[in-house]
Parts: C-alpha cells; sequence; structure tokens
C-alpha cells in the first residue's frame, strides 16, 4: 500500500520523459524502460515535450481495451491530448480527416475511401505490384554493384503503389517525399512543418480541382465524382484526406522494406525460411510477424480520456492523456507466447496491433501486406548472395523520425 | 457455430475476409462486411474464432452455445 501512495503522489519532477531512447546496440528492440514498465507498472505516467505528464499504457490488452473504447478520443481538440510533437501540434489546422475524428463523424468520412482498400481490390493489384518489384530489382542490379535499398526499392515501390491508386503524377515524388520528411522528423522546426504540410495540401489541391474539370478513373477522380460534387465533402478536407492517403500510404511500407531487409539480414536463419519458402501462405504469415517485431510507428498512439474510466485497475480521469506505446504490445508475452523479444516468422502473430487497434486501424493495411508480400517474396529470392555493404555499426536508425525505419541501406549482392 | 456481424460498427480493415475467407466478405461500393455464410463449416472455426478476436470494431460476434 504504502508503494502504491508513493508512486500516486511522487513528485512529477521524478517522471521519465517519453519517447525515451533505445538500448545501446538493439535497435529492433522497443526501449528498455517500456518492458520494465509493462512488467511492473503497466499504466503509469511519463513526461512529454511539452511538460504535460499524460499516462503510457505499454500492455497488449489493454492497449486493446483503449483504442477499441469510446471514452478515449482521437481528437485533438480536446484538452489534455497528449500531442506527439510540437510540430504536429502547429500544424493541426481546419478541415480534419477520420484520423482524428471519433464516432459518428469517422466512419461516415472513412467509409467514403475503404472501398478502394478492400482485399479483392488491393488482391486485384498484386500482379501489377509484382511487375513493379520485379522491374526496380532489373533497374538496380543493372546498375549495381551496390545500391541504396531505400533509393532503389523500398520507397518507389509504395511510392508508385500509392501515386497510381490515388492518381497522383509519380514524377512529383520527389516534391511529396522531400515534405513528408519533414512533417515526420521529431525536431522539424514547427514553421517548417506547417511550410510542407501546407505546400503539400494545396499541391493536392490544385490536383483536385483539375480532377474536377477533368474526372480521372483513381481514388481522387471518383473522390471528387461521389462526395465533392454532391456536396458530402469540401475540397479542403479531400485534399487533407489525400495527404493523409500520400503520407501515409508510402512512408511506412517503405520503412518496413528496409528495415524489414535489414532485420532479416541480422538473422540469416529466418531470412532462410522467408527466401526459400514456395508457400505464399509463409511469407504471408513472414510478413505479420515482421509487422509485430518492428512495428515501426514507435512514438505511441495518443488518445484523451472524454470521462472518467478505469483501465487495468488504473483510473484515468477525464481530460487526461494516454498514450498506447503498440512497440511494447507487440513484444507482450501475455499475447505472444514465448520470446517475444525473437524475430520468429513462423510465429502466430496476426493479432498485433502494428496497425493500431479500435476504429482508426489502419485503413490500408491490406495494400500494405500485399506490397510487403511481394518484396519479401521476391527480393531475397532473385538476389540470394543479398548483404549490408557498410558495418552494421554504420546504419543510420530513424530515432528521429516519427515513423521507425532506416535513412539508408546500402547494400551488395 | 452461429456469426453475428454488425455492419454499423464494422470500418472495413479486412481482418476477417483475411482469417476465414469462407465465411466473410465484403459489400463491393464500401467494402462493408457480409457474411457468406452464418453458419461456418467447422474447418472455418478456427479462422471465425480468429477474426471475431481481431477484428478492430468489436463487430462480429460467435455464439458457440
Amino acid at each position: 500500500m504504502t508503494d502504491t501512495l508513493s508512486k500516486a503522489t511522487a513528485p512529477e519532477g521524478d517522471l521519465a520523459a517519453y519517447p525515451m531512447p533505445r538500448a545501446q546496440g538493439c535497435p529492433f528492440d522497443p526501449p528498455t524502460e517500456l518492458g520494465r514498465r509493462r512488467a511492473e507498472e503497466p499504466i503509469s505516467r511519463v513526461r512529454i515535450w511539452d511538460g504535460s505528464t499524460p499516462w503510457l499504457v505499454t500492455g497488449y490488452e489493454h492497449q486493446r481495451a483503449v483504442l477499441a473504447d469510446p471514452r478515449f478520443s482521437a481528437n485533438p481538440d480536446h484538452p489534455g491530448y497528449p500531442y506527439t510533437t510540437a510540430s504536429v501540434k502547429a500544424r493541426r489546422q481546419g478541415n480534419p480527416t477520420f484520423i482524428t475524428m471519433d464516432n459518428p463523424e469517422h466512419d461516415r468520412y472513412r467509409r467514403m475511401f475503404t472501398r478502394d482498400f478492400m482485399i479483392k481490390r488491393v488482391e486485384a493489384l498484386r500482379l501489377h505490384i509484382q511487375s513493379i518489384v520485379d522491374g526496380l530489382i532489373d533497374d538496380m542490379v543493372a546498375q549495381g554493384p551496390t545500391a541504396d535499398l531505400v533509393q532503389a526499392l523500398a520507397l518507389p515501390v509504395p511510392s508508385l503503389v500509392i501515386c497510381e491508386l490515388l492518381g497522383v503524377p509519380y514524377a512529383d515524388h520527389e516534391f511529396f517525399q522531400q515534405r513528408t520528411r519533414l512533417m515526420i522528423a521529431r525536431d522539424t522546426d514547427p514553421g517548417a512543418s506547417v511550410t510542407a504540410t501546407r505546400e503539400l495540401a494545396e499541391y493536392l489541391t490544385e490536383l483536385i480541382r483539375r480532377k474536377e474539370a477533368d474526372p480521372t478513373d483513381d481514388l481522387l477522380g471518383r473522390l471528387v465524382l461521389d462526395q465533392v460534387r454532391p456536396g458530402n465533402i469540401s475540397l479542403e478536407q479531400a485534399a487533407n484526406a489525400a495527404l493523409l492517403l500520400l503520407v501515409a500510404g508510402h512512408e511506412t511500407t517503405a520503412n518496413m522494406i528496409a528495415l524489414g531487409t535489414l532485420a532479416l539480414l541480422r538473422n540469416p536463419d529466418q531470412l532462410a525460411l522467408v527466401r526459400d519458402t514456395e508457400d505464399s501462405k509463409v511469407i504471408a504469415n513472414a510478413v505479420e510477424e515482421m509487422l509485430r517485431y518492428l512495428t515501426i510507428v514507435h512514438n505511441g498512439r495518443r488518445r484523451v480520456a472524454l470521462e472518467d474510466a478505469e483501465i487495468g485497475g488504473q483510473l484515468i480521469r477525464a481530460g487526461e492523456g494516454v498514450i498506447l506505446t503498440n512497440d511494447s504490445g507487440n513484444r507482450d508475452p501475455g499475447a505472444f507466447p514465448g520470446d517475444p523479444d525473437q524475430l520468429d516468422v513462423l510465429r502466430e502473430a496476426r493479432h498485433h496491433v502494428a496497425f493500431g487497434y479500435g476504429i482508426h486501424q489502419c485503413l490500408g493495411q491490406p495494400l500494405a501486406r500485399v506490397e510487403l508480400q511481394v518484396v519479401y517474396g521476391t527480393l531475397y529470392r532473385r538476389l540470394p548472395k543479398l548483404a549490408l555493404a557498410v558495418p552494421f555499426d554504420d546504419v543510420r536508425f530513424k530515432d528521429d523520425m516519427l515513423v521507425y525505419g532506416v535513412h539508408a541501406l546500402p547494400v551488395t549482392w | 457455430m452461429k456469426v453475428l456481424i454488425d455492419q454499423d460498427r464494422c470500418v472495413g480493415s479486412g481482418q476477417c475476409v483475411l482469417a476465414a475467407p469462407t465465411v466473410f466478405d465484403q459489400r463491393d461500393e464500401d467494402g462493408i462486411v457480409v457474411l457468406i455464410t452464418d453458419t461456418p463449416s467447422a474447418e472455418a472455426f478456427d479462422g471465425t474464432r480468429e477474426a471475431a478476436r481481431i477484428c478492430p470494431a468489436l463487430a462480429i460476434e460467435v455464439d458457440e452455445s
């Protein structure tokens, strides 16, 4: 009892800062402190960049409970919402997208976009995605003997696919990739983040205007016909949704491709299992395990309590912020028996929370899965001698970005 | 086994279709869940239970009473 009391009344000045650094030499593992908290104080406070002290929820079941509970809001306009960085806060503006809406608004807006990401429509893209991947590997090999896998394959694959799906010219990829980098860098000056976001929104607004005049058969073209023209959604809302889909559609999968490849190169027995299989189910299972093991959204999902709610015996009061660390949830031995810190591509891991959980779980997950299945199922078979072209210690990890990965991955084959 | 779905809750994540493709499908116009059958055959029991467990919107209920 005294323990509980002393924790509850500990001076807030003693609170650990979040996010905390990863342990030296363990770039694939969440910070050690998250694992300690998950075992010892699974719902406990931290201090974040603005001095506020939200709750950190570190275990798998508690995270699912909060993310599925409508008493916890994803809308940053509610006081107490724990913004990720000053830049993320600064670029918050009008015309929100479904990612920051609660129900019933959320479902109404999300459903304007679900059609293009349903399983059968994404499956129909598989052969085309395969030809994109084959072509990029051909180009990389032709230009060898070394390459940066990020620039040669990891970024182009999802960028090409999301551009075609949305109807955004891929020729503009340097423009949107550069602004995306500014948006997701943790230390971007808030002013630069606002400018990058505005430039991207203006670019997409102009693109959608052109589609209004001359409709195209792609997601944004159909959005104009089905939703903008009837007045279900404003042009500005459509542009902000396009921005969300474009950014989330390329940066996340790109990091899974490059970081996943590095993780497999560091675990040769696991790489062999992926490389040597003829079974698409083994590849699909490996993708789920890689999503779990790497959990690239590594700065926590954010919510704020709208009313008092008890989670795992802990009272969270209305107006208090909550951070769900899905990276530690995905290493929870209660949900992933055996050694969850071990990459095991044969593990049953489909229940991971790498895409989040609750109504906001990733819209594009079927597309991400097919892209990763095609890349993992092709790259290592085509290049069985694939290897890192620099010492492992020279690889720069994206501790400075909101989405984890590697800044570059020099490889040889 | 009897399967119940709540289309109002569904967010179109597609998880159920991947877990139990003989039981769940998605509506062509908006990707919302539809049932192929509400009484799965025995070989689809595990996939159906998994679909209910991983559905992010809690839109699937499995009655095994």
